[in-house]
């Protein structure tokens, strides 16, 4: 394989090898520190513009399948590993490289990626190159300075749905390789998407609902125009002070519906109630982040995928906070019962990771059935 | 939940003897649950009849009872001590069944114990197959198809559902012991009834075939709020239908997709759960059908188990002390993960490397057992690597198992042709200890991966980083090797040996060109977060990249060298040996630097030293690491053969080696220079003679005088060391056992006829100053190893006048070598006269039974001698004398190697030990037996039978058994014998002599002891039978008439009551009797 090069914004440089598509790439490097589930990472919107950094050595094992693509394509524009290999599962249909090299992602391995986990943890998430040309080190350091910062950038906007859909497929049994149950369809909800992932909507219809994906420059009285018995607030990508109009959208919404945010779609709704967000050091990428409840003192393990976290602080007691994160105790969680809102930092949808929080679309379905939230 | 204020008093139980299936990973748990419950201001009663282990130090526990594990003897320490609980899950399957015998008889209740960690519930739902099964159901998860059988018929009645290959899995029993696979009805019968035999309800689990299918496990632990999670993710190389104990497994799972993985993590949540283990650990396998995914959970082990110990090694958390806190009310978000001190334990560690375990055989021990792997454990002990791929994972596992062969080596094969490709072939197909070897073999010789998948059932994605290695290794051996494919080799993981090998240079000058390029190793953490959080324990791994993350101190450090995989004839008491060093250096104010690559032990705890590192025992690694800590020197002394093979090169290379020195090493070890220095000293030695070649060998020992004992030098353990009784024999020997060379000499000793064996451990400083530590005598005759043979401490026989000649004379060897540390001497002693048989100027096996049975740390003081001390400095100048008796006796695997007799001779057989302790001899052997899970009958019939010579001794042990109200059964020559002596006997015919024979009434169990001793080929072979028999069926047998008459005296002891029990910091403050030390 062909020798390429990470050049970070910092003037860190590692060299390494190309696999997958040998363009060049450009975006924020972070890192994942989950073990399994690189498919699904590469297909989460929210990794839109990013280079994702996988800290277990060795990518690829698995090959790829339509199965395990959370949307209809990659959205990090770039993968670096360890050791790439080519895969061993009963269920791949493609390699990872010819996966990546299909849809034009690039990936580099070779390096110690151990030394650049620890340096992005140190010195925070910043931009980078993966670059095969051969040009001067220097040079890609600067192409990596010039790149956009992550701070004041709408990507969800971007990434949306242009269209409203309807979605009524709930989670195949790709193992078992049954069809989805027939959806019982008891509730009718709005899906905001800023970035969806698909199993967020096929764990909606699990428990009962038919979904409709609204663009995120959808206003709140197209929303309600709908009349849904909630409205869903998904992940997505970027900065989400920069996400346009959505804080607005949703505080119309609050109150009238309910409503369940996840990842993106919860700081939208800490937005919305007039709180503020910041961008974490390095963020949270991973499978094994201990979440607690706080009214049930009980741990989910979660998995996480978020560069910014909302400052509890500046929510003035608005909403309270339901969930803490006990690495750094972040808030995971929050909840206003009188306006029937919830959301949560991390992924009850998983994929990959941990289905400990699984419970949460449950919840959802139990608040719009009435059930009011735990106080 | 915080700490249960209600408990002020817990009872932990150890594992007992070190059994394969049950090694020294019980300690290292056993060890951490204690620390643990002691720090949380607990009172702790320790149950454990192993001497060789740390945590029955008298320091760890408060009251600590070194007594066999037994309902018995759990209830009289129950009755004295009144414990609020008992905790059963650190100590394997031993100690969960006590736990259940002890439920089960009314004792817990009757004394108000509660079960923690597992209550017997849960442990009867995870044991018993069809509670397991019915569970299973109850939560959706599948399992094989199965049923149980509790007699031949209904397991034939079954077997036409599962059809063939069917597996028989007898109901509690650990690590498969009597288990096995059937390809045909014939098989099928003849293994039922095997297994139905070995378990104790006479029941077995006939199963469907899951051959070839993938195999996982998962290590989860659960608290009382509830909240679960998985620790680690392993993955066997070889796939099911291997003993995941026999198996090759991986860190983390690597051929599962985050679906597939998930789907197995549910089904762990669900199991614990419905099982009931409200705290602590369980490890659970699943197999997963490779062509569809298909998953069927295998089996569940509600404890910590040698895979949880194998998961905190390769994550760095530490499961067994969690579990320990979780026992007594702690919840996971309350405590702390020590390696990155901010986060809690109530996370899935995630790792940014591959961990790859592979187990140690000791088939070499059992020529005649048959090698095939199975579903019944075999190995003795494993190794574990560490790397930041699978393949240097791999490489470095390879080399730390000290196999003496090269890691991709080729094995032994026909040289070419059509019957090599089929030997190839049957051995991917059939797997054995060196199918890893035939699989790089298979690929060297141009076999694809999908034919060696094909073959073996391993996973493409393993069998695809081997054909890259074999590729790698062959292409550095075309040209000259250029400095970017040197590196890109170091990259991969090969060891300079494997670069040498492949290029035709010398180790040394593949490392010196290495060196010269700057090509060297850095070093990194093992943190349980992938790098997310910072690591604040050294707990460190090598690997060729880029970034070094845990530069040295420049504190003053001693660096110690562990000992490696456990094996036969060095087990855990080096490991012990090793760990003591460490803390009383640390102690003593140097930073301790620990080397092993052994994931049971203590010694690879990340806290047992300052800094551990997880490397192999190889030249090149150990010297790599010296290279940057700088110690003032190393300790090999410790570890075994493991470490003092390395000694002369590493001092060679400029590492100081502490204490004895290597040359004194080598002049106790070679037998010319020892045979001078035997001279010098004027001190007797067995006549003996060395053999280069089959003449000389011949020559030899018609010089000595039949029988002889033979051995090929330096060896542990006596490996491939017997007597040999007459020419004919010798030349057998010679042509099959070994073959003397030049560099392999053939060492011929003359054999000590009815010569009583004696063991002595001594510390020497580097003033000349020595401290006996304790003096052994041997219960078997010698001829018997001392790693095998009884003993007891002090001696039960010998006068006061030959232990003082043996410790003048022990004194004397100790000052000429100049040993500074420890020295173990092993006398015979024949009439009045006193022999060396050898001189080990290093830890020997005996140090934890000595200095546990006396309170003296034998390992700690030697450690501070080596670094300069001296005993009168230390305060121990002089020998300790104590009012109790201890006794050594060793447990053996030989049911678990068909075909194998029982018969102890020079070679060592044995994988651990226990210690009975009491007032008196023969009550301390009584223990020492029930301990090693021999059931004395306490009535019955005694069959005799004896040699000749054995015959006058026979008497008094016939009338004491008469007097104890058993009938004596004998064979012909000793029924003749004790009627002349006027003692009545049942006469019953040998097995040559016709039927109903001996072994007739032993299978039928109307044998309830038996005293076989032998003499010479012939007649040991035609007692084989009686012996293995004995065994297969639980019947105590005693092969030599002195062990024999010390359990007649037991079986005395026994009659008189209850044996009692007592903690040893009660024996060892029992006033000291004082004694004027010999030097």
């Amino acid at each position: 394989m062909k020798p390429a090069v990470l050049a970070l914004a910092d003037g860190t440089v590692f060299e390494g090898r190309t696999f997958g598509a040998s363009a060049d790439a450009v975006g924020e490097v972070v890192f994942n520190t989950s073990m399994f589930g690189y498919q699904e990472i590469l297909t989460d919107p929210s990794y839109v513009g990013q280079i994702v950094t996988m800290a277990y050595p060795h990518i690829g094992n698995v090959g790829t399948n339509p199965d395990d693509d959370e949307s209809e394509r990659p959205h990090a524009v770039g993968m670096v590993a360890r050791e790439f290999s080519e895969p061993s599962n009963w269920r791949s249909t493609a390699s990872l490289n010819d996966y990546l090299a299909k849809w034009g992602v690039g990936g580099l391995d070779g390096i110690d990626t151990r030394q650049l986990v620890r340096h992005l943890r140190n010195n925070g998430s910043q931009l980078g190159v993966i670059s095969t040309e051969k040009v001067s080190h220097q040079a890609l350091v600067a192409k990596a300075k010039a790149a956009p910062p992550m701070e004041g950038l709408d990507l969800a906007s971007g990434i949306s749905t242009k269209k409203t859909y309807r979605w009524t497929k709930g989670t195949p049994d790709t193992l078992e390789g049954k069809p989805a149950p027939a959806p019982a369809g008891r509730f009718e909800v709005v899906a905001i998407d800023y970035g969806l992932k698909k199993s967020m909507l096929q764990f909606l219809v699990d428990v009962g609902c038919n979904v409709t994906v609204m663009p995120s420059s959808a206003s709140a009285d197209e929303v309600l125009g709908q009349k849904p018995h909630g409205v869903f607030l998904t992940n997505g990508p970027g900065d989400p002070a920069a996400v346009k109009g959505a804080d607005k959208t949703v505080a119309a919404l609050l109150g009238k519906v309910p409503v369940f945010g996840i990842c993106l779609g919860h700081q939208i709704l800490a937005l919305a109630l007039g709180g503020k967000t910041y961008k974490l050091k390095f963020g949270h990428r991973g499978a094994n982040q201990p979440v607690q409840d706080l009214a049930t003192k009980k741990v989910e393990i979660t998995a996480q995928n978020h560069g910014f976290a909302v400052d509890e602080k500046s929510l003035n007691g608005r909403a309270v906070v339901t969930h803490l994160n006990l690495n750094d105790r972040t808030v995971e969680g929050l909840a206003v019962p009188d306006a029937r809102a919830f959301s949560v930092q991390y992924h009850p949808e998983a994929s990959p990771g941990p289905h400990d929080a699984r419970y949460l679309f449950q919840r959802f379905a139990d608040l719009m059935a009435g059930v009011p939230l735990p106080r | 939940m915080p700490k249960r204020s209600d408990l002020k008093k817990v009872m932990v139980v150890g594992s007992g003897p070190i059994i394969i299936g049950q090694a020294c990973e019980f300690d290292y748990s056993g060890t951490q649950a204690v620390k643990a419950l002691k720090d949380e201001g607990l009172e702790v009663v320790l149950l454990n009849s192993n001497p060789a282990t740390i945590m029955t130090d008298p320091e760890f526990a408060h009251r600590t009872y070194v007594e066999p594990v037994t309902v018995e003897a759990a209830e009289a320490i129950i009755a004295a001590e009144r414990p609020q609980a008992l905790l059963p899950t650190m100590g394997g399957q031993t100690a969960l069944n006590l736990a259940k015998g002890l439920a089960e008889s009314g004792v817990l209740e009757k004394y108000g114990v509660e079960l923690i960690g597992a209550k017997l519930e849960a442990i009867n739902k995870a044991e018993d197959r069809q509670l397991f099964k019915e569970a299973m159901q109850r939560i959706g998860v599948p399992l094989p198809r199965s049923g149980y059988a509790t007699s031949l018929e209904e397991a034939k009645q079954l077997v036409k559902e599962t059809g063939f290959p069917a597996i028989l899995r007898p109901s509690f029993t650990l690590g498969g012991t009597g288990g096995g696979i059937a390809y045909n009805q014939d098989e099928f019968e003849k293994l039922v009834a095997l297994a139905l035999n070995a378990s104790p309800n006479r029941t077995v689990l006939i199963e469907e075939s899951v051959l070839g299918w993938k195999e996982f496990e998962l290590e989860v632990v659960r608290d009382t709020k509830d909240n679960v999670i998985i620790v680690c993710s392993i993955e066997n190389f070889d796939p099911m239908g291997v003993h995941t104990g026999d198996s090759i497994t991986v860190a983390p799972a690597q051929t599962l997709t985050d679906k597939e993985y998930q789907r197995l993590r549910q089904a762990s949540l669900a199991i614990i759960r419905e099982i009931g283990v409200d705290t602590g650990g369980s490890n659970i396998q699943f197999g997963v059908n490779p062509k569809d995914g298909r998953i069927v959970v295998i089996e569940m082990n509600p404890r910590v188990s040698r895979s949880s110990a194998l998961a905190s090694k390769a994550t760095g958390y530490p499961i067994a002390k969690i579990a320990a806190k979780l026992a007594i009310g702690y919840t996971l978000d309350e405590l702390k993960n020590d390696i990155t001190r901010d986060t809690v334990a109530s996370f899935e560690p995630t790792i940014d490397y591959t961990v790859v375990k592979i187990p140690r055989f000791n088939f070499e021990k059992f020529p005649h057992a048959d090698r095939t792997l199975n579903t019944m454990m075999r190995s003795v002990g494993e190794v574990m690597a560490i790397g930041r791929t699978f393949k240097e994972a791999y490489l470095k596992a390879l080399r730390s198992l000290e196999s003496g062969r090269l890691e991709l080596a080729a094995p032994d094969l026909p040289p070419a042709g059509a019957e090599r490709k089929m030997a190839i072939i049957e051995s991917l197909r059939v797997p054995r200890p060196e199918r890893p070897w035939f699989v790089a073999e298979a690929f060297r010789s141009g076999f694809t991966v999908d034919e060696v998948h094909q073959y073996s059932a391993i996973d493409p994605w393993f069998l695809k980083r081997v054909s890259e290695l074999v590729a790698d290794s062959k292409a550095l051996e075309t040209g000259p090797l250029s400095d970017e494919q040197l590196r890109a080799a170091k990259v991969q993981g090969f060891s300079d040996r494997t670069i040498a090998h492949a290029t035709g240079a010398s180790e040394a000058e593949v490392r010196k060109r290495r060196h010269d390029r700057g090509i060297r190793p850095v070093y990194k953490r093992v943190d349980t977060c992938a790098a997310e959080f910072e690591a604040h324990t050294p707990y460190l791994y090598s690997a060729y990249e880029a970034e070094d993350e845990a530069p040295p101190t420049a504190k003053k450090k001693v660096m110690i060298l562990g000992s490696g995989p456990i094996r036969i004839g060095q087990g855990i008491e080096f490991d012990y040996c090793c760990v003591h060093a460490s803390f009383a250096l640390r102690e003593a104010g140097f930073e301790t630097v620990m080397v092993n690559c052994n994931p049971e032990t203590v010694s690879t705890d990340y806290d047992t030293s300052d800094r551990l590192y997880f490397e192999p025992l190889t030249i090149e690694d150990v010297l790599e690491i010296a290279h940057r800590e700088k110690p003032i020197g190393a300790i090999v002394q410790f570890g075994g053969q493991t470490p003092l093979r390395l000694s002369v090169a590493l001092e060679k290379a400029g590492l100081p080696i502490l204490g004895t020195s290597p040359d004194a090493i080598d002049r106790a070890e070679d037998r010319e220079r020892f045979a001078a220095l035997i001279d010098k000293l004027k001190i007797r030695q067995p006549e003996n003679g060395v053999a280069r070649s089959h003449q000389e060998a011949y020559a030899t020992a018609k010089r000595i005088g039949y029988p002889v004992m033979v051995r090929p030098s330096y060896v542990l353990g006596g490996r491939a060391m017997q007597t040999v009784y007459d020419a004919g024999a010798l030349e057998r020997y010679m042509k099959e056992a070994v073959s003397a060379s030049p560099e392999h000499p053939v060492l011929i000793d003359r054999f000590l006829r009815d010569a009583t064996e004696v063991d002595l451990d001594l510390i020497a400083d580097r003033t000349g100053r020595v401290l006996i530590g304790g003096i052994m005598e041997h219960i078997q005759e010698a001829g018997v190893h001392s790693g095998d043979a009884a003993a007891t401490l002090p001696p039960h026989s010998l006068s006061p006048d030959l232990i003082e000649r043996m410790k003048d004379m022990a004194t004397e060897l100790a000052r000429e070598l100049g040993v500074v540390g420890l020295m173990n001497v092993q006398f015979a002693i024949q009439g009045k006269s006193v022999y060396v048989l050898e001189v080990n100027p290093r830890a020997s096996r005996t140090v934890p039974f000595v200095s546990k049975a006396t309170g003296v740390p034998l390992a700690k003081i030697a450690a501070l001698c080596m670094v300069g001390k001296t005993l009168e400095e230390l305060g121990h100048t002089t020998e300790r004398h104590f009012a109790h008796k201890a006794v050594k006796e060793s447990v053996f695997p030989f049911a678990r190697f068909q075909g194998v007799d029982v018969i102890l001779g020079p070679e060592m057989k044995s994988t651990g030990e226990v210690m009975g302790l009491a007032a008196d001899f023969p009550s301390a052997f009584a223990k020492a037996q029930l301990a090693a899970g021999v059931k004395l009958p306490k009535s019955g019939k005694v069959f005799l039978s004896v040699k000749d010579d054995d015959k006058p001794a026979t008497v008094d042990i016939a009338r004491r058994l008469k007097a104890l109200g058993f009938t004596l059964v004998a064979t012909s020559g000793t029924h003749q014998y004790l009627k002349g002596k006027g003692i009545e006997s049942e006469l019953v015919m040998k097995v040559t002599e016709g039927r109903p024979s001996i072994v007739d009434k032993i299978v039928d169990k109307q044998i309830q002891l038996v005293v076989n001793s032998t003499f010479g080929q012939q007649e040991i072979a035609d007692s084989f039978s009686i012996r293995r028999e004995a065994l297969m069926h639980g019947i105590p047998y005693y092969t030599t008439v002195q062990s024999g008459r010390m359990a007649v005296e037991a079986l005395e002891a026994l009659a008189r009551g209850p044996l009692g029990v007592r903690p040893l910091q009660e024996h060892l403050a029992a006033g000291p009797k004082r004694a004027a030390s010999a030097a």
